[in-house]
């Protein structure tokens, strides 16, 4: 056997990075415009950041939706409409793993491999080496496209702090899976995004103090509004079309008339307006503010011996401090040039998905909508498989779609007003991103 | 026409959930063969399938499923009904319509990439469905132009020769005007997604369906209708009803093989 492996040809098939929701969402609709896929997904089944069974799976004993299930569900794959409005997480992965069996997906899909390097090698074409998580040889193959569906919850981004010298516990939200790791302990949570808020109430719930450090005020929505789940009160406003001051006034008044002054617990007033930031929904966290269960901290300054030192001088002394410091997108195997990422580590990518350079190579669900992803995740992926099919058949119109998309104004597609955050450059609003996907798709319809 | 990217009907008002009644027939040996699901008409349930199809089709190697409309529905709700039970079935199913249940099918295809689909005795959309009623059952369709519930007759849907007709007729559910004006007159269906094969069958002797009506269905999914004279509406209830699901069974493993 030669050490160097010969490259396999696939012809016009597809690559797909992952076996998550949009991997599988992007196998199916890739398949679905005729063409042969090779999904690789280095875990050994299928689910991606909802497959609680693996090491790198965000998920914790008590995750549930955020948002409500007909907002989150794929399009044409509907989950079962006597579930609950918010579906426990392990709900969510048998989702997952019935879209994969009914489309009969698994046949595309090779479970522990590992996608060690993507290379262009011109005309449109790449080359993929992969490799088995149990070790051995490396493999190369040639595909017509790629398609990079490896999620964005699985890297945690560090703390911003020295922890080198503290003596307590100190474990990323990632590592937070049981309540029994809270029971009787004295917590301080970092970070006021949707996991920090779960983890305070959870930590209310269970360890004897809590601390929950927010570098900033946040508009805390509860998951239901006029006896409804919010995000949907939220849409029939959008569906409305309200412009977008009158929404911020609606949201002010009905958080004021339902939840009430927060900074009465101490709270920071929030320094952006509503829908200016990623939607934290939850509706025990100011209850349990309320019940003294929680006590609010800003932000964490120096960790040193067993003290914590925050912001405002203060210093408290728990035993385990959690970090919900959320997550950063991550594409070793991609020269960052390949989607033009910049020092920061941020991809820049037509409509968060299509590589401004490389008409071959596309990202599924590199957005953070204010809403499920797997919607969004379904219409980028019949739009790259469009393209893609249209590109081989129609070159000229292809060519032409691309000139026009050229000029989409940027406001048009994404969040232009939105507080600096290391994850809210991606952050989308649901209904103007899938208005912006509809339009394309129009145009690139089959004649 | 409304999107069918931005579905703010189901984000803001989802349609409720009921208990949906599905009759199945299941082959004896587990085939790799897609599983078939049966929709039918207004006024008819799951029962109708059953009768002879499910056990026919589960007999030729298919899982057979057929579900029943909900009461007080919509089309909405139908549709809505027939994408759920279709999802809930283990592989990607085949949907077959009955007389309306093919137009409630036409509208599913547009929600669920169905493997394959078939229209069988399809109603059209908009008035030719009411001219060929008054035609052949004035005194039964008059009462629906005033909101009445109409009344389908004996002759409409069964053939002379069939002995369980009154038997089944007297099955048949009343359903209201407004759920008929619904279903005929709703938007058109957008285009089917994941572009599955689609067969029409129907029946120059139908007189719900006029023959031209299935000449232009067929021709909207780009073939002609498959057509067995001498048959009533009620395909699957008929003294013949064996020609017909043979023949669609025939084109499904011609489609499967292909």
């Amino acid at each position: 056997m030669p050490d160097t492996p010969d490259i396999a040809d696939r012809h016009d098939a597809v690559c797909v990075i992952g076996a998550g929701g949009s991997g599988l969402a992007a196998i199916k609709n890739l398949r679905e415009q005729g063409f042969a896929v090779d999904c690789y997904e280095r875990e050994t089944s299928v689910g991606g950041a909802w497959n609680w069974r693996h090491d790198r799976s965000p998920v914790y004993a008590s995750t549930h939706l955020i948002s409500s299930r007909p907002l989150t569900e794929f399009p044409d794959f509907p989950m079962p409409d006597d579930w609950p409005d918010y579906p426990h997480h392990s709900k969510l992965l048998s989702y997952l793993e019935r879209y994969a069996q009914h489309f009969g997906l698994g046949d595309s899909i090779w479970f522990g491999t590992e996608v060690v390097a993507v290379t262009p090698v011109g005309d449109g074409r790449w080359d993929v080496t992969t490799r088995s998580t149990g070790g051995g040889a490396e493999r190369i193959q040639r595909y017509a496209a790629v398609v990079v569906a490896n999620g964005h919850n699985w890297s945690p981004k560090p703390l911003p702090v020295d922890t080198s010298k503290y003596r307590g516990q100190v474990i990323h939200a990632s590592a937070y899976k049981d309540p029994a790791q809270l029971r009787g302990r004295k917590v301080l949570v970092v970070g006021g995004g949707n996991t920090g808020c779960d983890i305070a109430v959870e930590a209310a719930q269970q360890a004897s103090t809590v601390w929950h450090s927010t570098r900033r005020g946040y508009w805390y929505a509860p998951k239901y509004v006029f006896g409804r789940p919010a995000d949907q009160v939220n849409d029939k406003m959008l569906q409305l079309r309200l412009p977008l001051w009158l929404r911020q006034w609606i949201y002010h008044r009905a958080l004021r008339l339902t939840v009430g002054d927060i900074t009465r617990y101490g709270l920071p007033e929030p320094d952006h307006r509503p829908y200016e930031s990623h939607p934290v929904v939850n509706s025990q966290l100011v209850y349990y503010l309320g019940h003294g269960r929680i006590t609010p901290v800003p932000d964490v300054t120096r960790l040193e011996g067993s003290t914590v030192e925050l912001a405002d001088g203060r210093r408290v002394e728990p035993d385990l401090v959690i970090t919900a410091t959320g997550y950063l997108p991550r594409f070793e195997f991609l020269a960052p040039e390949l989607l033009d990422i910049d020092d920061d580590g941020k991809p820049d990518l037509h409509l968060h998905a299509f590589a401004r350079k490389h008409p071959t190579l596309a990202v599924i669900g590199l957005v953070q909508p204010d809403a499920g992803l797997f919607p969004l995740a379904h219409w980028q992926s019949v739009a790259v498989a469009r393209w893609l099919r249209l590109r081989a058949t129609d070159p000229v119109r292809a060519a032409a779609v691309q000139q026009r998309e050229s000029t989409r104004p940027l406001r048009s597609w994404t969040r232009l007003r939105v507080v600096p955050s290391s994850r809210h450059w991606f952050e989308v609003s649901h209904t103007s991103y899938l208005r912006t996907l509809e339009d394309l798709l129009k145009q690139l319809e089959p004649a | 026409m409304s999107s069918q990217v931005l579905r703010f009907a189901d984000w803001t008002s989802p349609v409720p959930p009921v208990r949906r009644e599905v009759l199945s027939a299941l082959p004896e040996t587990a085939e790799d063969n897609p599983p078939v699901l049966f929709v039918p008409g207004l006024g008819h349930g799951a029962w109708a399938f059953a009768e002879h199809w499910l056990g026919h089709t589960a007999s030729r190697g298919f899982a057979a499923h057929s579900v029943s409309p909900r009461a007080n529905g919509s089309l909405r709700a139908y549709v809505h009904d027939v994408v759920q039970v279709a999802a809930g079935l283990p592989r990607q199913a085949v949907l077959v319509g009955h007389g309306a249940g093919a137009l409630v099918v036409a509208h599913a295809l547009a929600r669920y990439p169905a493997r394959a689909a078939v229209l069988a005795a399809p109603v059209p959309e908009g008035w030719s469905a009411l001219g060929a009623a008054l035609r052949a059952n004035p005194l039964g369709t008059l009462p629906a132009l005033i909101g009445a519930a109409p009344r389908l007759s004996r002759k409409q849907l069964f053939s002379a020769e069939l002995a369980e007709a009154d038997a089944y007729r007297a099955k048949l559910e009343r359903t209201p005007a407004a759920i008929y004006r619904q279903v005929l007159f709703a938007t058109p269906p957008a285009a089917p997604v994941g572009d599955p094969p689609t067969l029409v069958v129907g029946s120059p002797d139908d007189r719900v369906v006029p023959r031209k009506a299935l000449d232009r269905t067929a021709a909207r999914f780009g073939g002609a209708p498959l057509l067995f004279p001498g048959m009533a509406h009620d395909l699957m209830l008929d003294t013949n009803w064996r020609e017909p699901i043979d023949a669609i069974l025939d084109w499904l493993t011609k489609e499967l093989a292909g």
